[in-house]
């Protein structure tokens, strides 16, 4: 039963979005309309990943001290992995906290 | 030869002068092994963002190294053997970049975020 009621609502949600999408474009924007976001480190004058930029690093980390998903930063998946891999390294050399409490 | 970056942090309680007495020493190393340190660069007595071994401060030291590869073997395994030395990272790398310091300390022109903008149209 919950699933026949899961299934109901997922169609119809997809339903929805498209309906959504048309609409942006006709002109008429919906309450829940997503700009597109680019990657932060394509493109041209984009900063270079490295571990020593501890600020730069800073803003993809979550409160608690977490790597922030792409999918909420945005950040490319080729980039995401150099990112990952600078955050690791800055909190091996203690410029970056592995927690925050 | 090749590019390495190489980053230590040292003890807290040691001096300036003692630290660079110790880049002095690393320097021989790598030369000694046929090699040349381009850069030399004392980020000075920074804050840890956790304790290593009880200390909160460390000194941090940056060398640009253009080395064959067993220079950097001979100095991880002196820095291994030092007491003084937190922790090391060796990192190899296609090249330097010009001017790390400039690029890490004055970062404000970092673009606002993107914020959750929802554009509603008032017509």
């Amino acid at each position: 039963m919950s699933f026949g009621g899961h299934s109901g609502g997922g169609e119809r949600r997809d339903r929805g979005d498209r309906e959504g999408g048309h609409g942006g474009a006709g002109g008429q924007r919906r309450p829940f309309f997503r700009r597109k976001k680019t990657c932060p480190f394509s493109g041209a004058n984009a900063p270079k990943i490295d571990y020593k930029d501890v600020k730069l690093l800073q803003r993809f980390i979550s409160e608690r001290g977490k790597i922030v998903p792409s999918r909420i930063t945005a950040v490319s998946a080729s980039k995401q992995r150099l990112l990952a891999k600078a955050i690791k390294r800055a909190r091996f050399m203690a410029l970056l906290p592995y927690v925050i409490e | 030869m090749a590019l390495y970056e190489h980053l230590l942090i040292a003890r807290q309680d040691i001096s300036a002068q003692a630290v660079d007495a110790l880049a002095q020493h690393l320097k021989t190393i790598v030369e000694g092994e046929g090699g040349k340190v381009e850069k030399q660069e004392y980020w000075g007595l920074r804050g840890l963002a956790y304790r290593i071994k009880k200390n909160r401060k460390g000194h941090y030291v940056l060398l640009n190294i253009n080395a064959p590869a067993k220079a950097v073997i001979e100095l991880e395994r002196q820095l291994k053997i030092n007491e003084d030395v937190l922790r090391y990272l060796t990192v190899k790398v296609e090249a330097f970049e010009v001017s790390s310091k400039s690029r890490r300390d004055d970062r404000s022109d970092a673009k606002p975020e993107g914020e959750t903008v929802k554009e509603e149209t008032a017509q």
